[in-house]
C-alpha cells in the first residue's frame, strides 16, 4: 500500500479487519429495505393470507381422517369428500397467492439491489484519486458484482422464506395448541434446542465466511493482475511460475470456501435430527394420549404435520442462515467501501470559478503521499496568464506530483495554491478542474464511439466541432479510414487502436475543451517525432492564450518556456528560463547536453 | 455444463461412496413416519405402553444416525467440491496463459477474469448444493415412493402419478429460464465494464468534472441488469407454487383413495396418516429443488462460458518443419500479417546475424510492436516466415522460443511483488545476476533508494514508481536473464536523455553477444545500431545503417530532420 493520504498529514486510521457488529450491517440493510417499506406491507400481507390457506390443509385432513377411522365398511364418504374439495380450493389459492408474493419479492430486491449499486457507483466516482491508488480493481470491482450479487439472491429469496416461515411457525403452533394442547410440551424440548444450536452455530460460521469472500476478493485480484499482465508473462515463458503461486491462492480460496462449508454443512442436518426427535415424542406421546382416548386418529395425523410444518421451515432456515451469513458478510464489505472517506467536501463559503484569466500562484507548498515522506519542500512559483511554465527533470523526480497538487487531486500539507488569487481550497473542485484542460501520458478511452471519446469534456459538441478537433489534432484522416468512421467503438482493449492514437485522440479531446489553463503531462511521449511535428501547429494552437504547465523529457519541446522548473529528487534545483539555465551551466545544462551524447 | 461435469468423473467413486452415505441417512430420515403408522395400526391395538416406549427409542436411534450420515456426507460432497473446482480454476487458469494473441483478443481480458472467479464461483456453488440438497431431494422423493409401496402400494401410484407432473414443470421452467441467465450474465458484464472504466480513468473523469455523466452511464447499465433480472426472477418463481400445488392435490387423492380403500378393507387408517406424512417431508424436498435450480441455471451459463475456454484449441501448435542452412540469426522471411482482414505488415524481408542489433523505427502505429509479437509467436503470421537460426519458429516449442529472449514491451506489467521477483519473473536468478542487471539499466541508483532496496514491495501495476523508473525496471528484466535475443521496445520513452545512452552504452559494452533489437522514436536511440529498419504503414520504408539511409531513405531523413529541427 504505497500511497495513502488523501486529507494531507492527517494519519488514516488502522485497517480494521476486526468485524463489525452484525446488528449494525442488518440495520444497514434495513435501510434499504424500508424505503419500500409499502410493498414490504404489502408482501406480509400476502405471506400470511398464503400461509394461512396452506395451514388450514393439514386440519381439513385430519377431519377427513376421522371420518375414515371407522374403518371398514364405515367409511363416511360425504365428509371426506367435502373436505377434501375444500382443501383443494384453499391449495389453489394458496399457490396463486405465493406466486404473486414472489414476483413481489423480486422486484422489491431488485429495487433494493439497483438502489445499492448506484450507491456504490456514486460513492466509488467521489472516492479521492488515492483511493485508486491502493485498491486493487478486481477488489472493487467484485464489490459491485460479486458482493452484491449475493445480496441479492439473499434478499430475493431467503427473506421471502424467512416471512413464510415465521407465518408458518406461528401458525402451525397455533393449529397445535388447538389440537393438543399437552402433547405440544414436546415443542418446549425441541424448540430451545434448535434455537439455541442455531445461534451458537451462527456465531461460530460467520467468521468463516467473511474469511471466505476476503479470499476470494484476493484470488480476483491476482486473476486480474496475472491475465491483464499475460504478455510478459509469456514473453519470459514464466507461465508455471504463475500457475505455481495462483495454485496457492487457488486452494486458500477452495480450502476458506470449504472450512465455512465444513460448519455451515452440519446445521442442515442436526436441526433436521431435532425435529426428527420432536415427531418421535410426538409419536410415542401422542400414541399415549390416543389409548387414554384424549386425542383421535385425525388429531395426531393433524398434529403430525402441523409439526413438520412447522419444523419444516426451521430446517429450511437452517440452509437460509448459511446464505444469509455469506450475505452479512459481502454487505459488510459493501458498506465498507460506501463508507468510504470522499473527497473532502468543497468548503462551504466555497467560490466557483469563474471568468478564468490562469494566474496561477504556488506558495510555499509542501507534500509527500505516505506521511514520513515528503516529496515536494517549500515550493514558490508564480504563472502569469498565457505563460508556458515547463517542468523537467530526470524521471522521478516528483513531477506529477506537481499536477495531482493543482488539480486537486491531493490536498497540500503546508503553503497554498492561489488560482486567479483566491485559494484553491476556496473554490469548488469542479470549478477548479473545469478550468484545467489535461492531458496525460496515460491514455484513457472508454467503450463508446470515436465521437463520444472526443465530445467527453463537452457535452454539446456538434460533429463540426468535433471533426475540427480531430483534424488539429492529425487524427482525422486515421479516423475516416476505420470502418463506421466517427461511430466505431473503441473497444477496451482494443488491439485495433495503437497508444500513439490513442493519445491523438485524447488531445483531440482537450481541444475541444474552452480551459484557460492547460496541464500537459508527457502528452506526446507516445507519439513520433514526425507526428508531433505534423501536430505541432496544433499543439501551439491548444496553447495559445492559456496558462500551460508542460512536463517533458525532451528538452527540445520546451525550450520557449517563460519559466523551466528543474525538478531532481523532489527539490527545484533550478528554475529560469531555457537562456538562463543555459548560462548557469548548472543541473539543466548538464541534462540538456546528455540528449546529444 | 458436460464439460464441468467431466471434472468430477475422477472422484465419481468418492460421491457415489458419499452418495450411498446420504441415502442411509435419508431413508433414516424416511423411517421415521413408517415407525408412526406402525404405532397406530399395530401397537396401539395391544394397548401396550411400554412397546409404544420401546419403538420410541428405535425412532430415536434412526434421528441420530440421520444426523451423523447426512453430516458425513455433506462434508464428503464439499471435499469434491472443493477440489472439482481447485482443478478446474487451475486448468482455466492455465489455459487462458496459452491462449494465443488472436484468441485472447476474442474473449477480451476482462471477460476472461470474469471467467475466472465469478463464474466458477457460481460453479462451486452449484457443486456444493447438487451434491447436498439437489441429492437429497430426489432420495427423498425416491425413498418416499419406496417406504410407501411397503405400506400401501395402491395410494403410492397415486404418488408416483403426479411425478411426471413435476417432471414437466422443471422442464418447461429451465428451458425458458437458462436463457434468460444467459442474456443477463451478458448484461452484467457490460455493467462491470463501466465500473472498470471508471476506475481507470478515474483523473480524466475527475478532471472534467464527468462524474455525472458517468451515474448516468452506469444507472442505464443498472436498469438493463434490473430488468433482465427481474425477467429471469419472473419465470423462475413459477416453479415453486406450481410443485407445491401438484403435490398437494396428490396429498388430497390420498386421503379420497385412502377412503375408498379403507372402506373396502384394504387398508387402515394409520397408513394414511404415514402417507400424508410422508408427503409433507416430500413437498419440502421439492422446495429445496427449486431452489437448487435457480443455482443450477446460473451455474450452467457460467459453465458453457467456462467451457468456451477449455475447448478453445490450441491454435499455435508447434510444427514439423526442417532447419534449413542460414547465415542469419533472425530472419524474416517476407512476412505479411493480419489482425482481421485489413492486411497490417506487408513483405518484411531482412535478416540479421548473431550478435548484431537491429533498430526498428517509424511513426505510431506503423507496425513495429506487431513485429515482435511475430517473433516471438504470440500471433502466427499469415505469409511469408520467421526463421531464427534456420528454424521456422513455428517448428520451436513456444516456451523454450520465448525463452531465449530478454523483452521490454512499451508499458510492460509490473506485479505487486518485490522489485527482485519482478526482475526475476519466475527465472529463479540469482541476486548477483540481477543486481549486474539493474546496474546496466541504470536502475541500481534508485532501487538503492528504495527501503529494502530488492525487497521493496512493488504497488499494484508499480503505481508506487514513477513511469521512468519502471521503464527501467523492465529494462533490467530483460537483460537479467543474459539473453540470446534482447528487445528493447519503446523502453526508453520515458527515460531522459542521459540515462538513455548510458543505458544503451552499458547495452553496448557487456551485452556484446546477444542480439538485439531495439524500437525507438528517437533516432538517437539507433542511429549506431548495426541496422536499422524503417517501417511505413506496415511497409518496409527502408533497410541498412544509418548514412546509407541518411542518403536513400527519405522517410528517414524526414523523421531526421524533425528531431534535428526540434
Amino acid at each position: 500500500m504505497p500511497v495513502n493520504t488523501n486529507t494531507g498529514r492527517r494519519k488514516l486510521s488502522e485497517k480494521t479487519d476486526k468485524p463489525r457488529d452484525t446488528r449494525f450491517v442488518l440495520k444497514r440493510l434495513w435501510l434499504y429495505i424500508y424505503q419500500y417499506k409499502w410493498l414490504l406491507a404489502l408482501a406480509i400481507i400476502l405471506t400470511i393470507a398464503s400461509n394461512m390457506f396452506a395451514l388450514i390443509g393439514p386440519m381439513l385432513s385430519g377431519y377427513a381422517i376421522d371420518a375414515i377411522e371407522p374403518g371398514k365398511g364405515f367409511v363416511v364418504f360425504k365428509t371426506v369428500f367435502y373436505y377434501s374439495a375444500w382443501m383443494i380450493g384453499f391449495y389453489i389459492v394458496s399457490s396463486i397467492l405465493s406466486y404473486i408474493l414472489s414476483v413481489m419479492m423480486i422486484r422489491l430486491t431488485q429495487k433494493i439491489v439497483r438502489k445499492m449499486r448506484e450507491d456504490v457507483f456514486t460513492k466509488l466516482v467521489e472516492l479521492p484519486v488515492s483511493y485508486f491508488d491502493r485498491n486493487q480493481a478486481g477488489d472493487i470491482i467484485s464489490k459491485i458484482s460479486y458482493d452484491i450479487d449475493t445480496i441479492n439472491t439473499s434478499l430475493s429469496t431467503d427473506v421471502v422464506q424467512i416471512c413464510a416461515s415465521v407465518i408458518t411457525v406461528v401458525g402451525s403452533l397455533i393449529m397445535m395448541i388447538v389440537i393438543s394442547p399437552q402433547l405440544v410440551l414436546v415443542m418446549l424440548v425441541t424448540i430451545p434446542l434448535s434455537l439455541l444450536y442455531t445461534r451458537y452455530m451462527a456465531k461460530k460460521v460467520r467468521p468463516l465466511f467473511r474469511r471466505r469472500s476476503a479470499k476470494l476478493g484476493e484470488l480476483n485480484g491476482f486473476v486480474e493482475e496475472m491475465v491483464s499482465g499475460q504478455k510478459t508473462i509469456k514473453a519470459y515463458a514464466a507461465e508455471n511460475t504463475v500457475v505455481e503461486r495462483f495454485d496457492k491462492i487457488n486452494k486458500e480460496t477452495v480450502d476458506a470456501y470449504y472450512t465455512a462449508e465444513y460448519y455451515g454443512s452440519m446445521t442442515g442436518p442436526t436441526v433436521n435430527f431435532i425435529n426428527n426427535l420432536s415427531l418421535s415424542l410426538i409419536t410415542v406421546f401422542g400414541a399415549i394420549l390416543y389409548l387414554n382416548r384424549a386425542m383421535t386418529l385425525g388429531n395426531i395425523s393433524s398434529f403430525v404435520q402441523y409439526s413438520r410444518k412447522f419444523s419444516g421451515p426451521i430446517n429450511e432456515v437452517a440452509n437460509i442462515i448459511s446464505e444469509l451469513q455469506s450475505a452479512a458478510a459481502a454487505a459488510e464489505r459493501v458498506f465498507k467501501l460506501i463508507d468510504e472517506q470522499p473527497e473532502s467536501p468543497d468548503r462551504d463559503e466555497a467560490k466557483e470559478l469563474n471568468s478564468v484569466k490562469g494566474d496561477v500562484v504556488i506558495e510555499g507548498v509542501t507534500f509527500g503521499y505516505l506521511p514520513d515522506k515528503v516529496i515536494i519542500k517549500n515550493l514558490f512559483l508564480h504563472a502569469k496568464p498565457g505563460s508556458l511554465t515547463a517542468i523537467v527533470g530526470p524521471t522521478g523526480g516528483g513531477k506529477t506530483t506537481i499536477i495531482n497538487l493543482l488539480m486537486r487531486f491531493y490536498d497540500v500539507w503546508e503553503g497554498k495554491i492561489l488560482v486567479d488569487g483566491t485559494e484553491t481550497r476556496d473554490l469548488t473542485r469542479e470549478s477548479l478542474r473545469k478550468a484545467y484542460a489535461m492531458v496525460l501520458q496515460d491514455t484513457w478511452l472508454f467503450a463508446g464511439t470515436i465521437f463520444d471519446n472526443i465530445a467527453y469534456g463537452k457535452e454539446d459538441a456538434t460533429m463540426e466541432e468535433v471533426v475540427a478537433a480531430a483534424k488539429m489534432a492529425g487524427i482525422h484522416s486515421y479516423i475516416k479510414r476505420l470502418p463506421m468512421g466517427y461511430d466505431t467503438i473503441v473497444n477496451e482493449d482494443g488491439l485495433n487502436i495503437s497508444k500513439g492514437q490513442k493519445q491523438l485522440l485524447t488531445i483531440a479531446r482537450a481541444m475541444l475543451l474552452d480551459a484557460k489553463m492547460l496541464i500537459l503531462d508527457e502528452a506526446t511521449s507516445n507519439v513520433d517525432t514526425r507526428t508531433e511535428i505534423k501536430i505541432q501547429k496544433a499543439m501551439r494552437k491548444l496553447m495559445e492564450e492559456k496558462t500551460c504547465f508542460v512536463i517533458a523529457h525532451r528538452l527540445s519541446t520546451i525550450q520557449g518556456a517563460d519559466n523551466i522548473l528543474v525538478i531532481d529528487q523532489g527539490n527545484v534545483v533550478e528554475q529560469g528560463t531555457h537562456k538562463e539555465l543555459m548560462e548557469q551551466k548548472g543541473f539543466y545544462y548538464k541534462l540538456y547536453n546528455s540528449q546529444f551524447e | 455444463m458436460k464439460k464441468v461435469f467431466t471434472y468430477l468423473k475422477p472422484y465419481s467413486l468418492r460421491m457415489f461412496f458419499g452418495f450411498t452415505i446420504k441415502v442411509l441417512g435419508t431413508f433414516m430420515d424416511l423411517g421415521l413416519p413408517w415407525v408412526l403408522a406402525y404405532i397406530i395400526d399395530e401397537i396401539i391395538p395391544k394397548q401396550k405402553v411400554s412397546f409404544i416406549l420401546w419403538w420410541g427409542v428405535v425412532m430415536i436411534a434412526l434421528s441420530i444416525g440421520a444426523r451423523t450420515f447426512n453430516i458425513i456426507a455433506n462434508r464428503m460432497a464439499a471435499r469434491v467440491a472443493r477440489n472439482t473446482i481447485e482443478t478446474l480454476r487451475h486448468d482455466l487458469f492455465q489455459k487462458i496463459l496459452s491462449l494465443s494473441g488472436t484468441q485472447l483478443d476474442h474473449f477480451t481480458v476482462p471477460s476472461l477474469e470474469t471467467r475466472m472467479t465469478s463464474d466458477t464461483y457460481n460453479i462451486h456453488n452449484m457443486i456444493g448444493m447438487m451434491q447436498r440438497i439437489g441429492v437429497r431431494a430426489p432420495i427423498i422423493l425416491i425413498g418416499g415412493i419406496v417406504i410407501t409401496s411397503t405400506l400401501e402400494p395402491v395410494l403410492t401410484l397415486v404418488l408416483i402419478g403426479v411425478m411426471p407432473f413435476l417432471a414437466i414443470v422443471v422442464y418447461l421452467v429451465s428451458k425458458k429460464g437458462i436463457p434468460l441467465y444467459t442474456g443477463l450474465q451478458l448484461s452484467t458484464d457490460r455493467l462491470i465494464r463501466v465500473v472498470r472504466e471508471n476506475i481507470t480513468g478515474i483523473r480524466v473523469i475527475k478532471a472534467l468534472s464527468k462524474t455525472s455523466y458517468e451515474k448516468k452511464r452506469f444507472s442505464d447499465r443498472n436498469d438493463e441488469v434490473v430488468s433482465k433480472e427481474l425477467k429471469a426472477g419472473t419465470t423462475m418463481a413459477i416453479t415453486n407454487p406450481v410443485m407445491n400445488l401438484l403435490l398437494n392435490i396428490g396429498l388430497t387423492l390420498v386421503v379420497i383413495v385412502g377412503a375408498f380403500r379403507v372402506d373396502a378393507g384394504a387398508s387402515q387408517p394409520g397408513k394414511i396418516v404415514a402417507l400424508l406424512s410422508y408427503f409433507a417431508i416430500m413437498l419440502q424436498a421439492v422446495m429445496a429443488i427449486t431452489r437448487i435450480f435457480v443455482i443450477f441455471s446460473k451455474a450452467s451459463a457460467s459453465a458453457s462460458r467456462i467451457a468456451e475456454v477449455l475447448n478453445t484449441e490450441e491454435d499455435l501448435k508447434t510444427q514439423q518443419i526442417d532447419r534449413v542452412d542460414s547465415d542469419y540469426h533472425i530472419e524474416f522471411h517476407h512476412v505479411s500479417f493480419a489482425y482481421t482482414s485489413e492486411p497490417c505488415i506487408t513483405d518484411i524481408h531482412f535478416g540479421i546475424k548473431k550478435g548484431e542489433s537491429l533498430g526498428i523505427i517509424g511513426s505510431t502505429g506503423s507496425g513495429k510492436t506487431t513485429l515482435i509479437h511475430l517473433l516471438m509467436r504470440f500471433y502466427d503470421v499469415t505469409e511469408g516466415k520467421i526463421m531464427l537460426e534456420g528454424k521456422d519458429i513455428k517448428s520451436i516449442d513456444k516456451q523454450e522460443l520465448r525463452r531465449r529472449f530478454g523483452i521490454a514491451f512499451q508499458n510492460d506489467a509490473l506485479f505487486a511483488d518485490r522489485v527482485y521477483e519482478n526482475i526475476s519473473l519466475g527465472r529463479e536468478l540469482p541476486i548477483h545476476r540481477v543486481k549486474e542487471a539493474t546496474e546496466d539499466a541504470q536502475a541500481a541508483e534508485f532501487i538503492s533508494q528504495l527501503e529494502k532496496e530488492l525487497d521493496f514491495k512493488l504497488a499494484i501495476k508499480g503505481s508506487n514508481l514513477s513511469g521512468g523508473q519502471k521503464q527501467r525496471l523492465l529494462v533490467s528484466r530483460a537483460l537479467a536473464g543474459e539473453p540470446e535475443i534482447l528487445i528493447l521496445d519503446d523502453s526508453s520513452s520515458a527515460l531522459d536523455y542521459k540515462t538513455d545512452s548510458l543505458l544503451r552504452k552499458a547495452i553496448r559494452e557487456n551485452y556484446k553477444d546477444t542480439t538485439s533489437i531495439i524500437i525507438a522514436q528517437r533516432i538517437s536511440s539507433v542511429m549506431k545500431l548495426d541496422h536499422i529498419l524503417v517501417i511505413e504503414d506496415g511497409q518496409m520504408a527502408g533497410y541498412g545503417t544509418h548514412e546509407e539511409l541518411l542518403k536513400n531513405c527519405e522517410v528517414y531523413q524526414e523523421i531526421y530532420q524533425s528531431q534535428l529541427m526540434s
